[in-house]
């Protein structure tokens, strides 16, 4: 894992420029941010978006964030250049995070912005029906974004005629009546004399790159892994990647299916996996608890399989829709009696691929199942990248049974050959605690012996690869998954500040690299972010002999880098003044 | 594996109706295999928790793969088992309490997709294995450890709840006729679809119906099972549905549905429909490529 370059600085008007669509759910906001940043992408600009909405079909207060920029990004940004308010609640409670320059484009048809200043009034909705097309009201306001950021409309009238070129009769008077909407926006725009500062022109990468969710590098990643069945349940935020699957797994013995509860996606994947094949789902934690028992059985049976948990705000229903880092407890210990879960958290789109892919290969390494523990601001991220080097794709396959072993399945002290039905070596995958060929014994030596077997395995999954850099210094910051980005940013201000901090950062959260575990014990503190109440990472850290201590918030939303910066700062004066300098 | 384990701890109780269950599934099973050419370990027998369900250990003769889960859940391991190798032939044992109350859930989305498994049911009205608790099947105000007021909820009609879940290949046996049940299981497992025979399987220790079931001409007890009439079309649901609904306990073949297209035939069917192919990753990710 290569450590990320350091984000552009913020307030460099020139080089970023961060859009906010706020309004109600089913407006369109979300899909507003994500047009604005595809067709940056098209052009050469980084671009990442991260979105908010409630979890309603309509309604509810939601905003979708599109940050532009000549730089390579990991976080959706700070303070807004441009706020785009649909209604009155949106400008009230979003106005706030506006930059000194920011401008306001606001749905003059809803309400009125009387303090004047950078305020744009439109009436969107009037003129998507001048446009000819009433529900071009997101083009509008696009064309007007556009032509404060000095951004040419050209980009986009490119962009949405390849967007809506979809080979149906009504495609050329849908393309017209939105590049008409681009146009009306920006003159609007114009009249007003306000406009940002120009962004840098783009500097087109040398790389292939692509635009893609977090959700859809998952699923690449199960398939660049081999996966063979994917069933699962509908539940936010991890819907998206069933439909993924859905439409992108065919083939012979290729098999998606989706299930009538959660309880029966993970005793599908047991069968599945039973059988031999690489068997996958997606869940979010409600789903996560429902599979307790059953992950339970995959431990117990030694049984590969992969459960996605896209993790949202809880306990309960919670907050269905937003974000948060909250099962990592759950994750390694989904039910009851000993078992220790392996879990990789993928912190971006990146390792949301090779994170998949590596989450396959461990499950079918130590015969087990394995969680990828993902999150929303992940999953329904939009965000350029590198296209991934596929010729380092490395898919491992379980060891299988050749016959040698007999009916006896679990043997040694680790990992045995797995017997594959229609083969040889035919036996009882168990539950129940069992002998060499899985029938029922619960004589206390079986239970003591079975117990270390499937303790050992994990021992295969201990060398994960770690980021690691200043490792001189007595406190190290250590984020996880989606906190990545936002902790790197505060980091690498933190330290250009002058702060003696190391950095430490890994996606393979149980079982922990063991080199990076002996580093992490050296020193003085360790301060670990993350988007939840209980502290749940420095939890584990603690339990391995790490003197470890978090900065929590459990707002359902990501860190924003100058508060986390601010809140970092303040706890390594008050944990460590002496050993620290601000 | 009863007898290649030496440390096997599990029996049961003399006289259990699960000894006739065990001895038709071995004859059925190898019967499959010769007919078929096939080999054994081309089987799998889904197992449930429960007396019944401990019918995987004790296979005895030729051992087909087994996978001994969880409460409830044989059904959900089922459906990832066979959707995944279709190639596989599934066999299902488990009881009234795993199969028709923690497990009741899943008989509708299976019978629903068909999935061609074949389910056996052994019933003895009793949660045996946690000695002798209701369940679903317990007849109303019968006392018991857990209704010691007898027992207050509705007995369960199992054949009335698989036709109404859609089950579409339906056969209702006993224990004792081991031979007749031999070639239910032969049958079902030929099917393409989704099967379930629900199989008398008295317990000698909690619940032992056997002189119930087969009543008592001398003392004038009226047999509680009884042959399915010849007259009866199983093809036909509504008369299916008067046979489950009679009160009694009919004994034999109850419904068929005249069509059965299984679930793996389906999606098959619908890939060519729709020309669905795989694309490599490599394809997947160029179609993003800015």
């Amino acid at each position: 894992m290569a450590p990320l370059s350091a984000p552009a600085k913020a307030a460099s008007m020139s080089k970023n420029l961060v859009v906010r669509f706020a309004g109600e759910g089913g407006q369109g906001v979300v899909g507003g941010s994500e047009i604005l940043a595809a067709a940056a992408a098209q052009v050469g600009y980084h671009v990442l978006t991260f979105s908010t909405f409630p979890s309603q079909i309509k309604g509810g207060p939601a905003w979708g964030q599109a940050r532009i920029s000549t730089d390579e990004i990991l976080e959706s940004g700070d303070e807004l250049d441009v706020l785009v308010a649909l209604n009155r609640y949106a400008y009230d409670h979003n106005v706030e995070e506006l930059s000194e320059n920011g401008v306001v484009v606001y749905n003059s048809e809803e309400f009125e912005v009387d303090e004047g200043g950078r305020a744009i009034g439109l009436p969107a909705d009037q003129m998507a029906r001048d446009s000819g097309n009433p529900r071009a009201a997101n083009m509008v306001v696009i064309g007007a974004v556009a032509q404060l950021a000095d951004f040419p409309l050209a980009y986009l009238e490119t962009f949405v005629t390849k967007r809506f070129t979809r080979g149906r009769p009504g495609d050329a008077k849908i393309i017209e009546g939105n590049i008409a909407a681009l146009h009306m926006g920006a003159e609007e725009a114009a009249k007003t004399g306000f406009s940002l500062e120009a962004l840098d022109a783009a500097v087109p990468s040398p790389d292939e790159r692509v635009l893609i969710k977090g959700f859809e590098a998952a699923g690449l990643g199960a398939i660049a892994a081999g996966l063979d069945s994917f069933i699962g349940y509908p539940i936010s935020p991890a819907t998206t990647m069933l439909t993924y699957m859905e439409e992108n797994l065919h083939g012979d013995g290729k098999f998606v299916g989706q299930s009538s509860s959660e309880i029966e996606s993970i005793a599908a994947l047991v069968g599945a996996g039973f059988s031999g094949r690489k068997a996958m789902t997606s869940t979010a934690g409600p789903g996560l608890s429902l599979m307790g028992e059953g992950l339970g059985l995959a431990w117990m049976a030694e049984i590969p399989l992969v459960v996605v948990d896209v993790q949202r705000g809880g306990p309960a229903t919670g907050l269905p829709t937003k974000t948060e880092q909250s099962d990592l407890l759950m994750a390694i210990n989904p039910g009851h009696g000993d078992m220790s879960v392996p879990v990789i958290a993928p912190g971006t789109i990146e390792e949301a691929f090779w994170g998949t892919i590596e989450a396959v290969n461990w499950s079918e390494r130590y015969q087990g199942p394995v969680i990828m523990l993902s999150e929303a601001s992940i999953a329904e991220r939009q965000q350029d990248i590198v296209k991934p080097d596929l010729s380092q794709v490395r898919a491992e396959n379980r060891v299988v049974a050749d016959g040698s072993t007999g009916n006896e399945r679990y043997i040694g002290d680790g990992v045995a050959p797995f017997p594959v039905p229609g083969g040889p070596g035919a036996y009882i995958a168990n539950g129940s605690e069992h002998d060499e060929q899985g029938d029922t014994t619960h004589l206390p030596e079986v239970h003591v012996t079975q117990t270390h077997r499937r303790f050992k395995k994990l021992e295969l999954l201990a060398n994960g690869s770690f980021e690691a850099e200043q490792t001189g210094a007595s406190v190290a910051i250590m984020p996880w998954g989606g906190s990545k980005g936002s902790t790197r940013g505060a980091y690498l201000e933190l330290t250009a500040g002058g702060e003696d901090l190391a950095w430490y950062y890994t996606m393979y959260l149980n079982p922990l690299p063991s080199k990076l575990l002996d580093e992490l014990r050296g020193k003085n503190l360790v301060i670990v972010p993350e988007l939840n109440y209980l502290g749940q990472l420095s939890q584990v850290l603690r339990a391995q002999g790490v003197n470890a201590h978090s900065v929590t918030q459990y707002t359902g939303l990501p860190f924003k880098v100058q508060d986390l910066r601010d809140r970092l700062a303040e706890e390594i004066r008050t944990r460590s003044g002496k050993l620290a300098t601000v | 594996m009863s007898k290649r384990n030496p440390v096997y701890d599990f029996t049961w109780c003399p006289g259990c109706g699960d000894f006739g269950v065990k001895r038709a599934i071995e004859s059925a099973l190898v019967e499959r295999s010769a007919t078929l050419s096939e080999s054994i370990e081309n089987s799998a027998i889904v197992a449930g928790i429960g007396c019944s369900g401990n019918l995987v250990h004790l296979q005895e003769g030729p051992q087909p793969f087994g996978i001994h889960g969880i409460h409830g859940r044989t059904l959900p391991i089922a459906y990832g088992l066979k959707s995944s190798r279709p190639d596989l032939n599934v066999l299902i044992v488990s009881g009234d309490g795993d199969f028709l109350s923690i497990g009741a859930e899943h008989i509708g989305p299976q019978a629903k997709r068909n999935l061609d498994v074949t389910v056996i049911v052994m019933d003895n009205g009793v949660y045996g294995l946690t000695k002798g608790q209701a369940s679903p099947t317990t007849e109303l105000e019968v006392v018991t450890s857990t209704t010691p007021y007898g027992k207050l909820d509705d007995q369960m009609s199992p054949l009335e709840t698989y036709l109404a879940a859609g089950v579409g290949w339906l056969a209702s046996s006993i224990s004792t006729q081991v031979k007749a049940l031999q070639q239910l299981v032969v049958e079902a497992m030929a099917h393409p679809g989704f099967s379930v025979i629900h199989v008398q399987s008295p317990c000698t220790t909690y619940n032992d119906t056997y002189a119930a079931l087969k009543g008592n001409p001398k003392e004038g007890i009226e047999p509680l099972a009884y042959p399915v009439p010849e007259h009866h079309d199983p093809t036909d649901l509504l008369s299916a549905y008067g046979l489950a609904k009679g009160g009694r306990i009919p004994i034999g073949m109850v419904y068929q549905r005249p069509d059965s297209v299984p679930s793996h035939t389906r999606l098959e069917e619908a890939r060519e429909r729709t020309g669905a192919t795989q694309k490599t990753v490599d394809e997947l990710f160029t179609a993003m490529v800015i």
